[in-house]
């Protein structure tokens, strides 16, 4: 593996041309029907995500991060529901698919590395058939030697020696079913991976290697991928830039050094602060939660009963994302 | 005997599997674990460890759910196993426990007074309502929260940082000695996780509760723990205070999961060289008479095969199970990685 790993070749300036889109999400609302009507899990969100970069998702749970990845898949259950918006890939946009176009898209055109891998395998199945399963349903029957060398070399790629194509996933250690799934992600050569917290039940020894596996294969074959996380410091370690998300709202979105460096929406600097650290003791940082039901947003910004500088204005109407600086945005009024 | 100490666990060791009929390989989940607690000053204590290292059966077996393979656990002098019926209501009223996840604890069709209330009556704690009310209101204060705003509620309305707020509450209710918190914040959110360890911190200096804080995030252990003990295949690999463990950590293991720990900076990359591979990982468990770090390490000598390494001292209160340290505290010639030989300079 070659290191260090440099982020900035893929990005030099940060804004890179709008033809290196490879996911533009616009105006996405997935809301969440109740009997006390409806939760507003993503409101009104929108980003980009370019060719071969890792887009960080970040926020606390509840905040719609996995509601957006899920409707980036067309995979949100009912009650929920896309209410509207347009997310593109490709030139095609996912919110107008059928159902059949969708299984094409599927593992071809974009791919999902779940929240907890060691319970998405098949536990009956060799991983072998369940990768080969994954190309010959999209590609075709074919020899059964030439589909066995492609799915080896696929684990090589990895970090798995052949041996696990005959393996049950039982017979894996987490870390390694982690990387059989990363494994069936990129069988197909997808544009983009979302990868939803793929390290979260894993120690942090193992976790170190599903990250640089994550790396290595963005830039081997160039793919782009969505990171769902929480882990700050994760994060700094594998994102090209990072989009925070506070209760179904984008409030920033930064290349990492810019963010870490000059974090801006007071939430994103709550963040960044209450990581623990482990270079010196200092006082805990304390917070509340969430401050408001999902149900009836606060007119104005989403972050004002949590915000220590909020003002008259923040309370009346809801700021909108601009430009503080080149490929930096932050919805809040005090820039 | 002056005093015994709180708890004290005497070569505790836990065997699973190859029983009688069974002959099935077996599997130790904790090996000759010894640890001595008392009750002044109050401490918060470190269990880490990754997944399967025998840090939640350690808490299975103080909390009496299991039995010891072999070994004592004391309490208080007393065999927590051989206790008699007002010993062992004693015990369980002075060993409490906070679990990991505060979403599975309640019951959805109740309140959440009702765990509250369902202590009060198990333990006979209050003489009338009132009386219980208070004591309620009292415990919810400790965490930050106000009976008002939560009694009357459902488990779903409450967010997870509160409902651990509120098992943290019901074990304060019993003026307990020890709690047992089995990673209490791995599913709090990050920005939240500061007012759970804060009320742990509370809790040992205001009320004198002790805490054995279970855990896998070293970093948490790092900003509140007074000692630690990081398990590696259920055997101790190092221990000693928390802040000179993670700052200069002797046993080649602990100096890999230290190097592991992503650094929230993006200028600094993951520390040390060392990618494991896969035939690493899949040796676990595999060797059983010497040392179970004997697969992955980089120090390995044909020694360290034959016999477990005992604890070596490298210092006040920092003990390593390695036998690169017999000599002394001083490193080995070949340091792992550079991070390593830069903290060990210091």
């Amino acid at each position: 593996m070659h290191k260090p790993v440099s982020t900035a070749q893929n990005n030099p300036s940060g804004t890179p041309a709008a033809t290196d889109v490879a996911l533009r999400v616009e105006h996405l609302k997935v809301y969440y029907a109740t009997p006390l009507g409806d939760v507003r899990a993503v409101d009104d969100v929108s980003f980009n995500v370019y060719r071969g970069e890792i887009l960080g998702l970040v926020g606390e749970s509840g905040c719609g991060k996995t509601t957006t990845a899920m409707a980036i898949l067309r995979l949100v259950q009912p009650p929920g529901r896309i209410v509207d918006g347009h997310i593109w890939l490709d030139g095609v946009d996912v919110v107008r698919l059928s159902e059949r176009e969708l299984r094409r898209l599927r593992w071809e055109t974009i791919s999902l590395i779940p929240q907890g891998a060691m319970n998405s395998l098949n536990p009956v199945l060799r991983v072998g058939e369940q990768i080969r399963d994954v190309i010959e349903d999209h590609e075709g029957r074919q020899p059964r030697k030439e589909v066995k060398e492609r799915i080896q070399s696929l684990l090589h790629m990895v970090g798995l020696p052949s041996r696990v194509y005959d393996l049950y996933p039982h017979e894996l250690s987490g870390g390694m079913k982690q990387r059989v799934c990363i494994a069936m992600a990129i069988a197909l050569n997808p544009t983009l991976i979302i990868a939803d917290e793929p390290t979260s039940a894993l120690d942090v020894v193992v976790q170190r290697v599903v990250g640089e596996t994550l790396l290595q294969v963005k830039e081997q074959l160039g793919i782009s991928m969505i990171l769902i996380g929480h882990d700050m410091g994760l994060m700094a370690q594998l994102a090209d830039r990072v989009a925070v998300m506070y209760a179904g709202h984008l409030v920033e979105i930064a290349p990492v050094r810019q963010l870490f460096k000059n974090p801006s929406h007071p939430y994103t600097q709550l963040l960044i602060e209450s990581i623990p650290s482990i270079k010196e003791r200092k006082p805990l940082k304390l917070t509340e939660g969430l401050t408001h039901d999902l149900r009836n947003p606060p007119p104005g910004c989403i972050f004002q009963f949590r915000c220590p500088h909020v003002m008259d204005r923040c309370r009346v109407q809801r700021p909108e994302l601009q430009e503080v600086e080149d490929g930096h945005q932050v919805a809040c009024y005090l820039y | 005997m002056t005093s015994a100490p709180l708890l004290e666990l005497r070569n505790v060791t836990k065997i699973y599997g190859g029983g009688f009929l069974r002959r099935g390989p077996v599997t130790v989940a904790l090996q000759d674990f010894n640890l001595t607690l008392h009750e002044k000053p109050a401490k918060i204590i470190t269990i880490a460890g990754e997944s399967g290292s025998g840090k939640t059966t350690l808490a299975n077996l103080i909390l009496g759910f299991i039995k010891p393979t072999a070994g004592q656990i004391l309490y208080k002098g007393m065999d927590v196993h051989r206790m008699d019926r007002g010993q062992r209501l004693q015990y369980r009223r002075e060993v409490q426990a906070v679990f990991q996840d505060p979403y599975e604890v309640y019951n959805p069709f109740y309140r959440v007074k009702h765990i509250f209330d369902m202590v009060i009556r198990n333990f006979r704690l209050a003489h009338s309502r009132e009386e219980a009310w208070t004591m309620v209101e009292e415990a919810l204060n400790v965490v930050g929260l106000r009976g008002e705003e939560v009694l009357d509620k459902y488990p779903h309305q409450l967010s997870g940082g509160q409902r651990q707020r509120m098992m943290v509450a019901r074990a304060f209710l019993l003026k307990p000695r020890i709690i047992v918190a089995d990673e209490p914040v791995s599913m709090v959110d990050a920005s939240l996780r500061a007012m759970i360890l804060d009320i742990m911190m509370r809790l040992r200096d205001e009320h004198g509760i002790s805490f054995l804080y279970i855990t896998h995030d070293l970093s948490t252990a790092y900003q509140i723990g007074d000692e630690i003990y990081i398990l590696y295949q259920g055997t101790v690999a190092e221990r000693g205070d928390t802040v000179t463990v993670i700052e200069t950590p002797k046993h080649p293991y602990v100096q890999l999961l230290i190097d592991s720990i992503p650094v929230p900076d993006p200028d600094v990359r993951w520390g040390g060289e060392r990618v494991l591979t896969l035939d690493d990982e899949e040796m676990r468990t595999s060797v059983q008479s010497g040392c179970r770090f004997y697969p992955r390490c980089s120090h390995r000598m044909d020694r360290c095969l034959a016999s477990r390494p005992p604890l070596y001292p490298v210092g006040t209160l920092h003990d390593v199970a390695c036998f690169l340290y017999e000599e002394g505290p001083h490193a080995p010639s070949a340091t792992p990685s550079p991070q390593a030989a830069q903290t060990e300079a210091q």
